[in-house]
């Protein structure tokens, strides 16, 4: 046995530099402090998005992409595909506990300023990362093609609509005509399981890859040689991979206990349903447009608040250049209480929609 | 929706005419209480809307602004009288060169049919207590009948004909009874035209709107298959239809009431105390019929109910019943087609029908018990791979505890 293992190791190793990788693996550490928990939400997310592509795989087996037939694709993989529901819960779990993953993580490296040099193309790519999942989401919603999907998405393709300019060819581009239609369902479902994945597959590339060659950040006031570091194989990772078997515990709870539902097929010509909502994640959006007045001094109320988003996005992307005080390894305030107001704000906007009547 | 629209272009065309001086507007508007009611009424009133005011059916002439404006050679005829009122309206309502210049799509037969009712014949022969157009429609401020102000929208005609038939005293020489909006207050109509369904008919559409007479033997059951047309077939193919005109009883009638017409339910063929015993004897054929029936609904019902109850139950547990709901939906309407077949009498067509939705239902439930076996046993694996789960997470943490103390 040992000499198999070995002649394996000896032909691999003639052909890629494995044991290059084992001594980085080995050497690698985890730096011990107060915050350290932090750490896992990388890996969680990691987790999540890896069960995303496993069920989605599979999911991919039975799915048809039409307006004919998808509704009634996934009714039979919830219905009659052995083990079907399980497949289909854990991705529509895992998606929604994917995107909270990543505020969490996003706003965790936030606050603890792990983005300033030279991680600054990190904090990019994970920003990145985080639309696209965003877009991974919004897409990935449409798909069963049912009622609340159908009328989030004519309402979400509206709001996209509403930017100045190139908001009308987007919508159109977006639905592939004037409505929500068969078009649209084949745009998102390309989107969704063509093109996103390419994008992931190489910006999620790239921030692994930055992860690995920048090593773990810690805190400001923290000096990076005078912390304890624990071994990040076998130490760190079992670590991991106990938060990831949590993680599945809690999937399948979800899971058999609170099966995402299917709903009623969609109908292009009933009137929407009453209290239609996009998924939980654009709520804070989705709010702060509804109650924006429908003219603030001379722009449409949506194009601004649209157009507020748009800008307040290209400023938390490059959020590492603008704070030059962290990179001085100093706290700064102002950007401090920047990410205390936009939780605060996104956290409760996202309860609001919820407890306020007719929202 | 083109009604509206006609209403519309006229009330605004007649603003104009509200412009014009009139003196029976200016006079009246002066004095006080009843004398100046009119005016105030007259405002919304759909005639003075479309340009025809006080003169055009008081007479006098509107542009003498003195008493003299109501002198009888200007043909002033002050308040008609009961007779006097039918001429007065139907002088327009029943010219249709006139009336189509208003609105085209109104009838011009109301007259005659009036002519032909029981309220039309009494005025004839002098009775000046029975309705004629104004006490239905109102005097002043009379309103569209799509308006719901209107004394005529379906939801008020009820209390407007209740008016007079319900007064005891003023109905006493009549000799009809009074409590016909009493029952139809407390009927399936009357509560279904309360919630709002306004095709639910009120008296007007079993009674006719002008040419109102009481319905006869014959003709209630045509009232009736109006709307109700399937129940009303397979009655008149019934042995009942032969037996109930020999008897001279009134078809729906005589099991449904009428003014108080209850919804009808399966407790009507209760060997108990159900509707069959009025005229069916105990252990006679028609007895056991209504038995069978009963027994045989009352079943499928009770089996639909168990279904219904495990599917539901299986679907907040989270398994996908569908399929088993549209199974159990049919066995529903193997109940409904059921139920109106008791109108046939025919217990071998009953059935065919109670046995197909037996089946259904039974196989609703048995997808309900399929339904709920997965359940558990999705809990089951739940449970085991928590189990699973849990040890799993445990050795990992003992062994990381382990390296540690090795390392030390």
């Amino acid at each position: 046995m040992e000499r198999l293992r070995d002649s394996i190791y000896k032909w691999l190793g003639e052909r890629i530099p494995l044991k290059e990788l084992i001594d980085f693996i080995s050497k690698k550490g985890v730096p011990i402090h107060s915050y350290s928990y932090w750490y896992f939400f990388g890996g969680i997310c990691l987790f999540l998005y890896i069960t995303q592509v496993i069920t989605g795989i599979l999911l991919l087996l039975y799915y048809k992409p039409t307006m004919e037939s998808a509704y009634e694709s996934v009714h039979f993989i919830v219905a009659h595909v052995p083990f079907g529901w399980l497949i289909r819960s854990i991705h529509s779990w895992s998606a929604n506990l994917l995107i909270g993953a990543i505020f969490i993580h996003m706003f965790s490296t936030y606050f603890l300023k792990a983005y300033r040099p030279p991680r600054e193309l990190t904090w990019l790519t994970g920003v990145l990362l985080l639309f696209i999942f965003l877009t991974f989401g919004f897409s990935g919603y449409l798909l069963p093609w049912n009622e609340l999907a159908f009328f989030a998405t004519k309402v979400g393709t509206e709001i996209a609509g509403a930017l100045p300019i190139i908001g009308k060819p987007l919508k159109i581009f977006l639905r592939g005509g004037e409505e929500v239609s068969g078009a649209t369902l084949t745009r998102f479902f390309g989107l969704h399981v063509a093109i996103l994945p390419g994008i992931t597959f190489i910006i999620l590339g790239i921030h692994l890859l930055l992860i690995q060659i920048h090593g773990m950040s810690v805190p400001i006031g923290m000096k990076e040689g005078e912390l304890k570091k624990e071994p990040f194989f076998p130490d760190f990772a079992l670590k991991d991979f106990m938060v990831w078997l949590g993680i599945i515990i809690i999937l399948l709870f979800l899971s058999v206990f609170f099966p995402w539902p299917l709903g009623d097929k969609a109908d292009p010509f009933a009137p929407a349903p009453a209290g239609i909502k996009p998924e939980w994640y654009f709520t804070f959006m989705f709010l702060t447009l509804k109650l924006i007045p429908q003219k603030v001094i001379f722009i449409e109320g949506e194009v601004l608040g649209v157009l507020v988003f748009f800008f307040a996005a290209i400023f938390w992307m490059f959020v590492p250049f603008l704070d030059i005080w962290s990179a001085r390894e100093k706290r700064s305030k102002l950007f401090t209480w920047i990410g205390i107001v936009s939780l605060v704000y996104i956290v409760s906007m996202t309860i609001l929609t919820y407890i306020l009547p007719g929202k | 929706m083109k009604r509206i629209i006609i209403y519309s272009l006229f009330f605004f065309a007649s603003q104009f005419s509200f412009a014009k001086k009139d003196s029976c507007f200016e006079c009246h508007n002066d004095l006080e209480d009843k004398l100046k009611k009119p005016v105030e009424m007259m405002k919304t009133d759909i005639h003075y809307q479309f340009g025809i005011s006080c003169s055009d059916c008081h007479g006098g002439d509107p542009l003498i602004f003195d008493e003299r404006a109501m002198d009888k050679k200007y043909g002033f005829i002050g308040v008609p009288d009961k007779k006097g009122i039918v001429q007065l309206c139907s002088r327009c309502h029943s010219n249709p060169e006139y009336i189509r210049k208003f609105n085209p799509g109104i009838r011009v037969d109301q007259l005659e049919l009036y002519k032909t009712s029981k309220h039309g014949i009494l005025l004839e022969k002098g009775d000046r207590k029975v309705a004629v157009c104004s006490d239905c429609h109102s005097s002043h401020g009379i309103l569209p009948s799509i308006d719901s102000r209107s004394t005529i929208f379906p939801q008020r005609v009820p209390e407007t004909c209740g008016k007079c038939h319900k007064d005891k005293e003023y109905m006493k020489e009549y000799g009809i009874p009074t409590d016909q909006l009493e029952g139809f207050s407390a009927s399936v109509h009357g509560e279904a035209l309360r919630k709002g369904e306004l095709s639910a008919p009120a008296c007007n559409d079993c009674h006719g709107n002008h040419g109102s007479v009481p319905p006869g033997i014959e003709n209630i059951a045509y009232v009736c298959r109006q709307c109700h047309s399937s129940p009303a077939e397979l009655f008149l193919k019934s042995p009942h239809k032969p037996a109930f005109d020999e008897m001279e009883i009134s078809e729906c009638e005589a099991c449904h009431g009428n003014h108080r017409i209850e919804k009808p339910s399966d407790e009507m063929l209760n060997p108990q105390k159900g509707i069959c015993l009025s005229c069916h004897e105990r252990n006679s054929k028609g007895f056991s019929i209504s038995e069978k029936m009963y027994s045989e609904i009352n079943n499928l019902k009770s089996r639909i109910k168990e279904a219904e109850l495990i599917l539901n139950k299986v679907y907040k547990m989270g398994v996908e019943v569908s399929e088993a709901f549209l199974i159990l939906q049919d066995a529903k309407s193997s109940l409904t087609n059921s139920r109106n077949l008791v109108h046939s009498l025919d217990i071998k067509r009953i059935e065919e029908v109670i046995n197909e939705g037996l089946k259904n239902a039974e196989k609703a439930y048995k997808e309900g018990k399929k339904g709920e076996r997965e359940a558990i046993t999705r809990r089951k694996g739940f449970a085991f791979s928590l189990i699973f789960f849990v040890l799993l997470i445990l050795s990992l943490f003992f062994r990381l505890r382990l390296r540690r103390r090795e390392e030390i």
